[in-house]
C-alpha cells in the first residue's frame, strides 16, 4: 500500500508529461468547425448587399443544385486574396451566394469592382445575426450547401489555389 | 509569467483580426433598460468565449463579433428567451467549446469530480496521521 | 569584444557546474571526501560568472551594440534607457540569461551562507542545484544563446514598440523569475536531504528563507500582474483565470503550501516525506508555467512569444529534473522515519488542513487549466475557465480562510477545542452579527460566494490579529507580526473581491460632449473630445468634470491609435477613493457623435491589491524576523563559547 503512495506521483507525473508532449506534438487546430454541417441550413432573410445582385434567403440556397455560400466582408483582406480562386470556381460553373459580414453597399459595391463579382446573390448580414446562426466564427468562410439547403461542408479561412479541386469534389458529392 | 509582456503582445494580437468601420451593433454595449434582465444577460455574456479572439469572454472583448453577439443576447433577453436556451443554441453552433461553463457532458464528469477525488485522496493520505482523542 | 566575453563567461560557468556536479558527487558517492573541498568555491564562482555574463549583456543593450542578434532585434537606439535596460530580459534569450544568472547567485549564496545543514547533506544540494543549472545552461547555449552576431549588422533596432515601454514591464518579469529561482534552490534542498536521507528540522531551516524569500516575489508579481491586466485591458477585470496567469497561480499555491508545512518540519519534526514532496512540486510548478506559457500548447489571451522547439527542450528539462527527483522521492522516502502522529486540535492539525485544501486547490487549478488539452485527445473541444474555477475554488478557498482564522489560535501539540472556540469568540460573533445584517440588507441581489466572502474576511480578519491580543507589541517576534499582517493581507483582499462582484455598478452609455452621465453618486460632465499625440502614437482623449458632491476632478480616458503595427487600445481613466474607484473607458464613437463610455463604480476594489501587498510585506517581515533570530541565537553561543 505504501509502495503505491511513494510511485504515484512519479505516475502522475508521467502522465502529464505525456499529456504536454501530444499537446506539443500533434497538429495545431485551433478552428472552431460548425456543428451545423450535415444540417439544414438556419432559416434567415437577409437585405440586399451591392447594387447589382439581388438580395438573399435561405430558400433561394435549396435549389436542387449544390452551391457555395461565401461569408466575406469588404473590410477583410483575406477575402481579397480568396476572390481570384472564387472567380475560377464560378468559371468552373459552380453557383456562389455570399454574406457580406458587417458591411455598407457603398463598400461592397466596391470591393467588388476590384476584385470581380462571382456572386449570384449577396445578402447583408450587418449584425452578423445570420453568421451566428450558422455557427461560422469569421471571416472568410465558405459552406457547401447541397440541393436540399443541407450543409455539406466548411471550409475555414480564404481559399487558396490549391483548395478550388477540393471544393469541386465537396461539390460533386454533394449532389 | 511574464504577464505583462504577455498583456502588451495580447492588446498588439485583439486587433489584428481586422474590425469593420461600422458602428457597434446597438445592444453590444448598451444596458437593457430592466435591471434583472440585464444582470441575466451578462451573466450569461460573461459565461460564452469570444469566437475570433484568444480565450476571453465576449463580455470582455473589443472584438466587433463580439459585440455583435452581446447584441444578439441582450435582444433575446429583452424578447423573453431564457439565458440557457441561449447558451443551448449557441452549443448547437459553436459545440461545448463556446461556454465558459463547463456543460454536464459526459466527457466533463471527471473535470466536476476532481475536487472530490482529490479530497478523498488526501483524507486518505492523512488517515492514521491524526491520532484519536484519548478515551474517545 | 563584450559578446565574446560574455559567451565565453557562460561556457566557463557552465563547464563549472559540470565540474560540481562531478567533484560532489565523487566526494560523497565516490569515496574521495577531498574532492568536496572544491564544491563550494565551484558553485561561487559560478555565481560571478554569470552575473558577469548578464552584466555584459546589459552593457550591450545599454550601448545598442546592433551587431549583436539579440540587441538588434528587441532594441532600438531611441528607446530611454530605462527600457533598454529592462530590454535586456524582455525577450526570451535575455530572461533565460537572467534565470540561470539568478540560479548560479541563488547556488554562491547557498554555497557562502548556508551553517545550519550536516556538510554532506549541504554538498549534496550544491550537486542538485550544478544538475538543474546544467539543464539550463545547456537550453542556453545551444537554443537560446544571448550573444549571437548579425552580420552585416543593421543600422538600428527593430524594437521600438511603445506598447513594450512599461514601467511594470520592466519589474514585474525579473520579479517572477527570482521567484521560480527561490523554487529552485528549495528544490535542490529537497534533493540534497532525499540523497544523504537528511530530512530533519535543520533542513526545514535551511529551506525555509528560500521558500519565504520565494514566495514574497511571487505574491507580488501576481499582485502587479492582477493590476496590470485590470488597468490595461480596460473591462474592469482583475482575473481571468486565463491558462497565463494560472501557470503564475500555480507555483504560488504549491509555495504557500510548503511555507506552511516547512513550518511544522522545523518546529515539529513531522511532516517529512510531505514537505519534500510539496519542494518538488513547487518547483515543478514554476517549470510546468514556464512550459504552459512559452510552448503555447493553450490558448491564452496573454498572447506569448511562443516556439514549440524551445517548448519541448523546457519539457525535455521538466522531465528530467521532476522525473527524477519523483524517482528518486519513490527510492529513498521508504528509509525516512514519519513523525509521530498529530493530536486533532492542535497547530499540527490546523496546518495539515491547510496544506489540505492548498493542494486541492492546486490540483483543481492544474487540472482544470489542462483539461481542454485532455478532451482535445478524445478530439472534443471544450473550455474551461472563470464559471468553474469561481465555483470549485471559491467555496475551497473560504474553507481555507476560516483554517487561517483558527491556526494561529491554536496550540502546537495539543489543545483543547472548547479552548480554541473561546478565542474564536469575538469573530464568530462578527459573522454572525454581518450574516443577519447582510441578509436583511442585501439578500438576493448579491451572490452567494461574494455574500459569504464579505463575512468570512471581515471575520477573518479580526481573527487574524487576534495573536497579537494582549501581548506586548513590542516585544512581539517580527515573525509573528509577520505571519499576521499576511493573514490579515488575505482577508483584505479576500474583502477587496467580494466587494468588486457585490458592489460594482456598471454603467454603458453613448454620450455626446456637453452631456452629463449619473451614476453610483457620481456625476460625469463629458466636456470634449480632443485629439492628442504622444511619443509614437495619437489618440482622441475625453476631457471629463467627474464629481461626487465634492470638487470635480478631470479625468481623461483615452482611445490610442499606433501606427506600427496599427492598433487600437482604451487607456482607462481611474481615479481612486479611500472607498473605491471610478473606472472609465473611452470606446467607439457610434452614429450622430456619440461616443461609447463604459464606467465603472468599484467599491473597494483596491483593497484586493492593497492585501497582496500585506501578504508579500508579511512574508518579508517573518523572513527577516527569523533570520535575524538565527544570526542573534548563533552570535550569542560563540559569545557564551569563547
Amino acid at each position: 500500500m505504501r509502495t503505491i503512495w511513494i510511485w504515484l506521483p512519479l505516475g502522475l507525473f508521467l502522465a502529464f508529461v505525456g499529456l504536454f508532449a501530444s499537446g506539443l506534438f500533434k497538429p495545431d487546430d485551433r478552428v472552431i468547425h460548425s456543428r451545423l454541417v450535415g444540417q439544414p441550413l438556419p432559416a434567415f432573410t437577409l437585405p440586399a448587399a451591392a447594387s447589382d445582385r439581388p438580395a438573399l434567403a435561405s430558400s433561394d440556397l435549396a435549389t436542387g443544385k449544390p452551391r457555395l455560400l461565401n461569408i466575406f466582408a469588404s473590410w477583410c483582406v483575406p477575402c481579397a486574396a480568396e476572390a481570384p480562386q472564387l472567380m475560377a470556381l464560378k468559371q468552373a460553373g459552380v453557383a456562389i451566394d455570399a454574406i457580406a459580414i458587417r458591411d455598407a453597399r457603398p463598400d461592397v459595391d466596391g470591393f467588388l469592382r476590384r476584385y470581380g463579382n462571382p456572386y449570384a446573390r449577396i445578402g447583408l448580414d450587418a449584425r452578423s445575426g445570420v453568421q451566428i446562426a450558422l455557427g461560422s466564427s469569421g471571416v472568410p468562410e465558405t459552406f457547401v450547401i447541397d440541393g436540399r439547403g443541407r450543409i455539406a461542408y466548411q471550409h475555414i479561412g480564404d481559399i487558396r489555389a490549391d483548395d478550388v479541386p477540393m471544393l469541386l469534389a465537396r461539390l460533386r458529392d454533394a449532389q | 509569467m511574464k504577464l505583462i509582456l504577455a498583456l502588451l503582445l495580447a492588446l498588439l494580437a485583439a486587433p489584428v483580426a481586422a474590425q469593420t468601420a461600422l458602428p457597434p451593433a446597438p445592444w453590444a454595449d448598451r444596458q437593457i433598460p430592466d435591471a434583472a434582465q440585464e444582470r441575466r444577460a451578462r451573466a450569461l455574456m460573461e459565461t460564452i468565449r469570444c469566437l475570433t479572439c484568444q480565450s476571453q469572454s465576449i463580455a470582455d472583448s473589443n472584438a466587433s463579433m463580439a459585440g455583435d453577439m452581446r447584441s444578439q443576447i441582450r435582444e433575446r433577453i429583452m424578447a423573453g428567451e431564457q439565458p440557457e436556451s441561449i447558451r443551448a443554441w449557441l452549443i448547437a453552433r459553436y459545440g461545448d467549446w463556446v461556454s465558459y461553463e463547463p456543460t454536464a457532458a459526459p466527457i466533463l464528469w471527471p473535470l466536476w469530480a476532481a475536487p472530490l477525488l482529490l479530497l478523498g485522496l488526501g483524507l486518505l493520505l492523512l488517515r492514521g496521521r491524526i491520532k484519536r482523542r484519548r478515551g474517545a | 569584444m563584450i559578446a565574446e566575453t560574455g559567451l565565453a563567461a557562460l561556457w566557463l560557468a557552465a563547464a563549472l557546474a559540470l565540474l560540481q556536479l562531478f567533484l560532489a558527487f565523487a566526494g560523497l558517492k565516490g569515496g574521495k571526501p577531498d574532492l568536496l573541498v572544491a564544491v563550494r568555491p565551484a558553485a561561487v564562482a559560478q555565481g560571478v560568472l554569470t552575473a558577469i555574463a548578464f552584466a555584459l549583456l546589459i552593457t550591450l543593450f545599454l550601448r545598442s551594440d546592433m551587431s549583436v542578434l539579440l540587441v538588434a532585434t528587441n532594441s532600438h537606439s531611441m528607446k530611454p534607457w530605462l527600457y533598454k535596460f529592462a530590454g535586456t530580459w524582455g525577450n526570451h534569450e535575455g530572461s533565460m540569461l537572467l534565470w540561470v544568472t539568478v540560479m548560479g547567485v541563488a547556488g554562491a549564496a547557498v554555497a557562502l551562507f548556508e551553517r545550519a545543514l550536516r556538510r554532506d547533506t549541504h554538498m549534496a544540494t550544491l550537486g542538485g542545484q550544478a544538475a538543474i543549472s546544467l539543464g539550463f545552461y545547456a537550453f542556453l547555449l545551444f537554443s537560446s544563446n544571448p550573444f549571437a552576431r548579425i552580420d552585416p549588422a543593421p543600422a538600428d533596432g527593430q524594437g521600438l514598440n511603445p506598447l513594450l515601454q512599461d514601467p511594470g514591464l520592466a519589474f514585474h518579469p525579473p520579479t517572477l523569475y527570482l521567484g521560480y529561482v527561490g523554487l529552485s534552490v528549495a528544490f535542490s534542498f529537497a534533493i540534497g536531504a532525499l540523497l544523504t536521507r537528511q530530512v530533519d528540522a535543520a533542513f526545514a531551516r535551511a529551506m525555509r528563507p528560500w521558500v519565504l524569500g520565494a514566495w514574497v516575489l511571487l505574491t507580488l508579481g501576481i499582485t502587479a500582474g492582477s493590476y496590470w491586466a485590470y488597468y490595461e485591458l480596460g473591462w474592469g477585470g482583475w482575473w481571468f483565470w486565463d491558462p497565463v496567469e494560472n501557470a503564475s497561480l500555480m507555483p504560488w499555491l504549491a509555495a504557500t503550501a510548503l511555507l506552511h508545512s516547512v513550518t511544522v518540519l522545523a518546529t515539529r519534526d513531522a511532516l517529512r516525506a510531505w514537505t519534500v514532496m510539496l519542494a518538488v512540486i513547487a518547483f515543478s510548478m514554476s517549470m510546468v508555467g514556464t512550459f504552459l506559457v512559452r510552448s503555447g500548447i493553450l490558448t491564452s489571451v496573454h498572447a506569448f512569444a511562443v516556439d514549440p522547439t524551445r517548448g519541448s527542450f523546457i519539457l525535455v528539462l521538466l522531465a528530467l529534473y521532476i522525473g527524477g527527483a519523483l524517482a528518486l522521492f519513490g527510492w529513498r522516502i521508504g528509509s525516512v522515519r514519519e513523525g509521530a502522529p498529530f493530536e486533532l486540535v492542535s497547530r499540527e492539525t490546523m496546518l495539515v488542513a491547510n496544506n489540505l485544501l492548498l493542494s486541492v486547490i492546486l490540483g483543481v487549478v492544474l487540472i482544470g487549466t489542462l483539461y481542454p488539452l485532455m478532451t482535445e485527445a478524445f478530439g472534443h473541444k471544450v473550455s474551461v475557465g472563470a464559471p468553474y474555477f469561481d465555483r470549485i475554488a471559491g467555496p475551497l478557498a473560504l474553507a481555507l480562510m476560516v483554517v487561517l482564522a483558527a491556526g494561529p489560535l491554536t496550540r502546537w501539540r495539543r489543545d483543547r477545542a472548547a479552548a480554541v472556540c473561546k478565542r474564536l469568540l469575538i469573530p464568530a460573533a462578527i459573522a454572525i452579527l454581518l450574516f443577519v445584517s447582510l441578509s436583511l440588507l442585501a439578500w438576493g441581489r448579491i451572490g452567494l460566494l461574494p455574500f459569504l466572502g464579505l463575512i468570512v474576511a471581515v471575520s477573518v480578519g479580526a481573527a487574524s490579529i487576534a495573536p497579537l491580543w494582549k501581548r506586548n507589541l513590542l516585544r512581539t517576534p517580527l515573525f509573528t507580526w509577520g505571519m499576521v499582517i499576511a493573514h490579515l493581507g488575505c482577508a483584505v483582499s479576500l474583502a477587496g473581491m467580494a466587494c468588486d462582484s457585490a458592489f460594482t455598478v456598471e454603467k454603458l452609455v453613448a454620450a455626446r460632449p456637453g452631456d452629463t452621465i449619473q451614476t453610483a453618486g457620481w456625476t460625469l460632465r463629458f466636456a470634449r473630445i480632443v485629439p492628442i499625440a504622444g511619443d509614437n502614437w495619437t489618440a482622441l482623449q475625453a476631457d471629463m468634470r467627474v464629481d461626487r458632491g465634492g470638487a470635480p476632478v478631470m479625468i481623461h480616458p483615452q482611445s490610442r491609435f499606433f501606427a506600427s503595427p496599427p492598433t487600437t487600445t482604451s487607456e482607462a481613466a481611474l481615479l481612486t477613493r479611500w472607498n473605491g474607484q471610478l473606472y472609465v473607458v473611452l470606446g467607439e464613437e457610434v452614429e450622430g457623435g456619440r461616443w461609447q463610455i463604459r464606467i465603472w463604480w468599484k467599491p473597494f476594489v483596491t483593497l484586493i491589491w492593497l492585501g497582496g501587498v500585506m501578504i508579500a510585506l508579511g512574508g518579508a517581515l517573518a523572513l527577516v524576523g527569523r533570520e535575524r533570530r538565527g544570526w542573534l541565537l548563533k552570535w550569542r553561543a560563540r559569545r557564551a563559547a569563547a
